[in-house]
């Protein structure tokens, strides 16, 4: 393992483009504002299409009147889900062998009820981009309006009414992960901590909001979408709108951001298909960001039973998990799945001998839960890294040398957990010593104790965490795996030009990763040009290979393996074609310096451009081979990656306001072998601010009523650049041996390591005045009658974890919501 | 994201906006920077059928020395006002409004006469007791501070009239404190406390308290000035006397805050403000 | 139906006339009429800053001013930054590209507007003053990060360029 920094070069000389830190080649069409997203494309004849949405949470639709809309100047449809007649309904993807998951009928357009608030009623296309939103407000919708099922743990008791009548009960499903004995795991330990923990709902709220254009010509159609998933999409939309998959193709453009929340079907890309057929012309369809917020998959929302064994010296006995998961009332892609996700890293970064997670999915009348940056993950890191503290403290032990006690080592690696997942490679000791580098302990504790005296309180969190991700080995996740219907693996074709330039067509489809730079390095080293002379198109399901999209941090560890390996099959072909035009055998050519030459003799040896032009000019290629110099390669993991880390977050509360501020935020991530160290510190960046703002900010509320109270980004609060510090990151680089790069991937890392450093150090910097445990999200006033309630002093209406306001005992008031625990409690 | 339709007017001069604004009827309405009114109206929570706009009037603009206070034509923008370092308590609270984009457009006129309670410049505006001049078909008149916010969103203003200017006093002798409490520094307040506090060899001559976002207006923490008008300034008389700040406010809770949460924010933000006040 | 009223504005030094609709936002009319689509859309509610333009060179979000607003005004976008032709960046691009300052790109040009605007008002920022500059403008991708150390950066190539020119 080499050690390195990210001000440094690290101790091996980087010479080649792997490891470089370069700057990207997608940046000049950027900063310039020549970035090409849905909304830029105008096409010749292009109508604009709106949706009608219920503004009730749960109702039969008793009548639509859409004649006005009809009859307004410019409009050239109304149409409702009786009109709209589709092939299939939208897919939810998980099929669990042997586990019934109840599944409604999801329509691209409601069919006599509305089971959100936002649920499409009717769909308008128009002439005028402000004159489909005037008709909006002519079409009439009655409702006969039925209870909103709105508490998830309320929606699973008897009596309890319906979001799906036909469906008999609002629990979607339910499934299990575990492995060894947990019962006697729990009657060996000498003390079993037990906590409920929430992980609260949020919002994907990439800045770019959904669009899509479809353009229907005659027997094919072109849907331009903001998605993380063309190819996919595409094979959806063939049983949807009724025509074969070559005749349809999709487009991702430039997609600015996604997080999840565009690795995704949705109705509005069927719908648009269907008008443009329907009228002969263009449509295009843009949500706006109220739409985004209700309409556009939510993340998390989980309640945790946990249950964690230890014994007395911090050896875990075992950890089991309940998890109850609001998803919503209808399925999107993978919604009952992600909740189950968590359950392959139950085990965290330790030797648990029994780890048990039980899933039970609940409908209510919200939007779709589905991933969002972590899927899963951040959940469980969350539930564990909380826990840890949670023990250690009651155990009266320091939690970082809890967690040494458990790490696995490593000498076992690979190593098998309780679950039966391998982790691929990992040294947890090393990431944690490498961030006490870098966090004096002794000298903050004075520092804490001296500032406390002052009445500043200060604290410091720790979540050191490994993830799952570089999604996936087929056979695990598949149909007779763990049900999802697809394969995982991802695909390439190197194709090298006579000049000896290349392009790389990938089945990833990036929104912000840097793949056209990231791809770019991986293919010139293994073909021995610069990354200057390789183009990487992506999203066009014309262009390249069927591929499976970018999500899951497999960008690297899936899609630059497959392009490596196409890469490679070329450097196999240029050695045979260089070793005939030399005169030598294949086996003595050796690719260096950007030459394939003799080995032993380098004043013999050619260029890429050279072979080239002879594979594309075959006057002198070997018997048997073909002209040209492309390669395809379907890359399929034998196993997921499992990248980790180490976290650190210094706060300071405001005690009389409850206010936290972050003060320092440091990170040690392994995420294997670099391809390029500016792309990864953007991540881990990215990922830390994305895991703050749902711990300190973001929270998806609905009433009672079942109305989402934070529609808009005036109340769904993403952080800014003032409500954050900048991290201190540092690596170290443990290869994996899944794939030849080497690489683990680290696009999630860092939202899944951060919630439980922010809870974990608002805590600390509490204990003081009796504060042993807090849900997020730690917002002013949470964090002030947290303080309050340890003080034995009253607060109001308190604020839950869901945004609803009860009195301090738990019993609703102020027309809010049913009764919620105490925090930390029993259940 | 698209308002309904409109009519639009860009008169040149005061007496034509007047005019234009009186013709137009119910459904005309003022436009100055236009952030507060287009984002209600982006999300069809208002639907003039006019708008008439003073961006085109000269003379509105601008901050001059006046009677040893500060006229402010109704136009001047917040950026403005925040850079003129001389307006003291009111330049740091237009410095606090929203972002600099936002600051960089919206007005103090047109702040003031939306009367939003959880906007900063009016919660100023009462404590330092100022007027506005405003201007209509039956002539000009003064209203002030004091008389101006009536209840939500609704000021003394007419609708055929247009504010001109908004005068604040001298504040001779007056120290100040402005707390802004936010979830994130481009929000509006939670809550707000403007305090100011005239000292007299360390007791307290004379104190404003106004509190932000504490009701349906910008209010006056009445309680706290009067237990706190004629006593030393000791640090324990100021906590005692923020410690009724909230008295008689019945603040509706939100996304945020509770109603108990709130005023327990405005008791420790008076107790800040009149800290910052006294140093200053 | 609303009467259209006759606007000019100078868009990138570019004298532009149109009748329009008085509800026209400016960022439509930057985005649609003009063929102008660096300028973006990212909210309704005038919190994100995709959408942040320089107005009579101060920096406004061109969603919450009315187009016929902008009437008699100068107005530069992302499009008007660098030096026209021959691929030249204005310094404030080169340090984004340089520092890794974007991701996906969408919130980047009103990113850099509103970076032009800070760094005109105060060249010589801190990094709170940057972070606090750009509070008007969201980011999911990037934690602020990078795009806080490309705008020190473009202050102190752009205070050294003035240092060197003087």
């Amino acid at each position: 393992m080499s050690a390195v920094t990210d001000a440094s070069a690290g101790p091996t000389p980087i010479s080649g483009p792997i490891g470089r830190r370069m700057k990207r080649k997608e940046d000049p069409r950027l900063i310039t504002g020549r970035g090409n997203y849905v909304d830029d494309m105008v096409l010749p004849g292009m109508l604009y299409m709106a949706l009608v949405r219920a503004d009730v949470a749960h109702a039969k639709i008793r009548s639509i009147d859409k004649s006005a809309a009809e009859a307004r100047e410019g409009i050239y449809a109304v149409l409702t889900g009786e009109d709209i007649g589709v092939g299939a309904p939208l897919p939810m993807v998980w099929v669990p062998p042997g586990v019934e998951v109840k599944t409604p009928e999801h329509w691209p357009l409601a069919r006599g009820e509305v089971n959100h608030v936002g649920d499409p009623v009717a769909v308008i296309v128009g002439a005028d981009k402000y004159g489909v939103v005037d008709a909006l407000a002519d079409v009439v919708v009655e409702y006969d309006e039925l209870p909103a099922v709105i508490d998830p743990e309320k929606a699973l008791e008897d009596g309890a009414p319906l979001v799906h009548e036909d469906l008999g009960t609002n629990k979607t499903h339910e499934w299990a992960l575990g492995g060894g004995d947990i019962d006697a795991a729990m009657s060996e330990a000498d003390v079993v901590v037990e906590r409920r923990i929430v992980n609260h709902r949020t919002a994907g709220a990439a800045i770019e909001p959904r669009g899509c254009i479809a353009d229907w010509r005659a027997d094919s159609v072109t849907l331009w979408t903001s998605t993380q998933i063309p190819h996919l999409v595409r094979l959806f939309l063939a049983g949807e709108i009724g025509l074969s998959e070559e005749k349809i193709r999709v487009v991702a453009p430039e997609v600015g951001g996604g997080f999840g929340s565009k690795l995704n079907h949705y109705a509005e890309e069927v719908l648009a298909c269907y008008l443009s057929r329907h009228l002969g012309r263009p449509v295009k369809w843009l949500e706006t960001r109220s739409e985004n917020l209700a309409t556009t998959t939510h993340g998390r929302d989980l309640i945790a039973y946990c249950k964690m064994g230890f014994k007395s010296d911090g050896t875990i006995t075992g950890f089991h998990t309940k998890i109850v998961a609001d998803l919503g009332a209808y399925y999107q892609l993978l919604t009952p799945f992600i909740p189950c996700f968590a359950a392959f890293v139950m085990s965290g970064c330790y030797k648990i001998p029994a780890v048990q997670t039980d899933i039970v999915g609940v409908f209510t009348n919200k939007f779709a839960t589905d991933a969002v940056r972590g899927a899963g993950r951040p959940e469980a890191t969350h539930a564990i890294e909380v826990m840890m503290d949670q023990g250690a403290a009651e155990l009266g032990l320091d939690p970082l040398e809890v967690r040494r006690k458990n790490f696995i080592p490593k000498e076992d690696f690979p190593a098998e957990v309780a679950v039966g997942v391998i982790y691929d490679s990992g040294d947890y000791h090393g990431t944690l010593d490498r961030l006490l580098e870098h966090v004096d302990m002794d000298a903050f504790r004075r520092e804490q104790e001296e500032l406390r005296s002052q009445g500043v309180y200060r604290g410091i969190g720790f979540s050191t965490y490994v993830e799952i991700c570089g999604l996936a080995p087929s056979r695990v996740v598949g149909p007779s795996g763990v049900g999802i219907q697809g394969g995982f693996w991802e695909s390439a074709v190197v194709r090298v030009h006579p000049s000896g330039a290349a392009t790389v067509f990938t089945g990833s489809s990036p929104h912000g990763q840097g793949h056209e730079t990231g791809f770019a390095q991986i293919v010139a080293e293994k073909l021995g040009i610069e990354p200057e002379q390789v183009e990487v198109i992506h999203g066009d399901t014309d262009t390249g290979p069927f591929g499976m999209g970018t999500y899951g941090s497999r960008t690297l560890s899936v899609g630059g393996e497959a392009a490596g390996r196409a890469a490679m099959k070329v450097q196999d072909k240029a050695k045979k074609l260089a070793a005939h035009l030399l005169e030598a055998a294949p086996e003595d050519i050796e690719l260096s310096g950007g030459r394939y030459q003799v080995k032993g003799s380098p004043d013999k040896g050619l260029p890429l451009g050279d072979i080239a032009l002879a594979a594309y000019v075959p006057e002198n290629i070997p018997e048997g081979m073909e002209p040209g110099l492309e390669e395809t390669s379907f890359y399929d993991p034998e196993n997921f990656v499992w990248p980790f880390g180490a976290h650190a977050a210094v706060v300071d509360v405001d005690i009389d306001t409850g206010k936290v501020e972050v003060s320092r935020y440091v990170a040690v991530d392994d995420c294997g072998r670099a391809i390029n160290p500016l792309l990864i510190e953007g991540q881990v960046h990215g990922g830390i601010a994305h895991a703050i703002g749902q711990a300190l900010f973001e929270q998806v509320v609905y009433n009672d009523e079942g109305q989402l109270v934070t529609g808009t980004f005036v109340d769904y609060a993403l952080p800014t650049a003032a409500e954050l510090p900048s991290f201190e990151t540092d690596r170290t680089e443990t290869p994996s041996p899944v794939n030849e790069l080497g690489v683990k991937g680290v696009g999630e890392a860092g939202t899944i390591a951060a919630t439980p450093t922010m809870v974990n150090a608002v805590i600390d910097a509490l204990r003081p005045l009796g504060v042993t445990y807090m849900n997020m999200p730690l917002t002013p006033m949470r964090v002030w009658q947290a303080i309050q309630e340890a003080q034995g002093g009253g607060s109001g209406p308190r604020s839950t974890e869901q945004g609803r306001q009860t009195d301090e005992h738990g019993s609703g008031s102020a027309g809010s919501g049913p009764a919620s625990p105490a925090e930390g409690g029993d259940s | 994201m698209i308002p309904a339709e409109f009519d639009y007017a860009a008169p040149e001069s005061l007496d034509d906006a007047i005019s234009t604004l009186s013709q137009g009827g119910d459904g005309a309405k003022l436009i100055a920077g236009g952030h507060s009114l287009l984002p209600l109206m982006k999300l069809r929570f208002a639907s003039p059928s006019l708008l008439v706009s003073l961006g085109k009037v000269p003379g509105l603009a601008g901050i001059e020395r006046s009677n040893g206070g500060f006229k402010i034509g109704a136009m001047t923008r917040h950026a403005e006002v925040a850079a003129e370092s001389d307006l003291g308590v009111m330049a740091h609270a237009a410095g606090l409004v929203a972002d600099q984009q936002v600051r960089n457009r919206g007005t103090i006129g047109g702040s003031i006469s939306h009367g939003d309670s959880a906007g900063d410049p009016p919660t100023v505006f009462l404590a330092a007791e100022g007027s506005v001049t405003a201007k209509g078909p039956n002539g000009e008149r003064e209203i002030a501070a004091t008389d101006m916010f009536k209840s939500y969103l609704t000021t003394a203003v007419a609708p055929d009239e247009v504010v001109t200017s908004v005068y604040i006093p001298a504040l001779e002798g007056f120290g100040w404190g402005y707390e802004k409490f936010v979830r994130r520094s481009e929000d509006w307040a939670m809550v707000g406390v403007c305090a100011l506090v005239k000292s007299n060899g360390g007791t307290c001559e004379d104190v404003r308290v106004a509190l932000t976002h504490m009701g349906a207006t910008p209010l006056r923490a009445s309680a706290t000035e009067e237990a706190l008008r004629g006593q030393s300034l000791s640090p324990e008389s100021i906590a005692a006397a923020a410690e009724q700040a909230a008295e008689g406010t019945n603040p509706p809770g939100d996304l945020n805050a509770t109603p108990d949460y709130k005023k327990h924010l405005a008791r420790v933000l008076t107790r800040r403000a009149l800290t910052a006040a006294i140093a200053r | 139906m609303a009467e259209n009223v006759r606007v000019n504005v100078t868009v990138n030094g570019e004298s532009r006339e149109a009748d329009v609709e008085p509800r026209l936002l400016l960022v439509h009319y930057l985005r649609d009429n003009l063929g102008l689509t660096g300028t973006h859309i990212g909210c309704d509610t005038s919190n994100c800053g995709a959408c942040t333009v320089l107005l009579d060179g101060e920096s406004v979000k061109s969603c919450t001013v009315l187009a016929v607003q902008a009437d008699g005004c100068d107005v530069k976008t992302i499009e008007g930054m660098a030096p026209a032709g021959n691929g030249a960046l204005h310094p404030i691009q080169e340090a984004f590209w340089e520092h890794h300052g974007l991701q996906c790109g969408y919130c980047t040009p009103g990113m850099i507007m509103a970076a032009a605007d800070l760094l005109e008002r105060n060249p010589n920022p801190t990094e709170e003053e940057v972070r606090h500059g750009l509070e008007g403008n969201l980011c999911r991708c990037t934690g602020y990060h990078n795009i806080v150390k490309a705008v020190m950066a473009a202050a102190e190539s752009m205070g050294s360029a003035k240092g060197v020119s003087a």
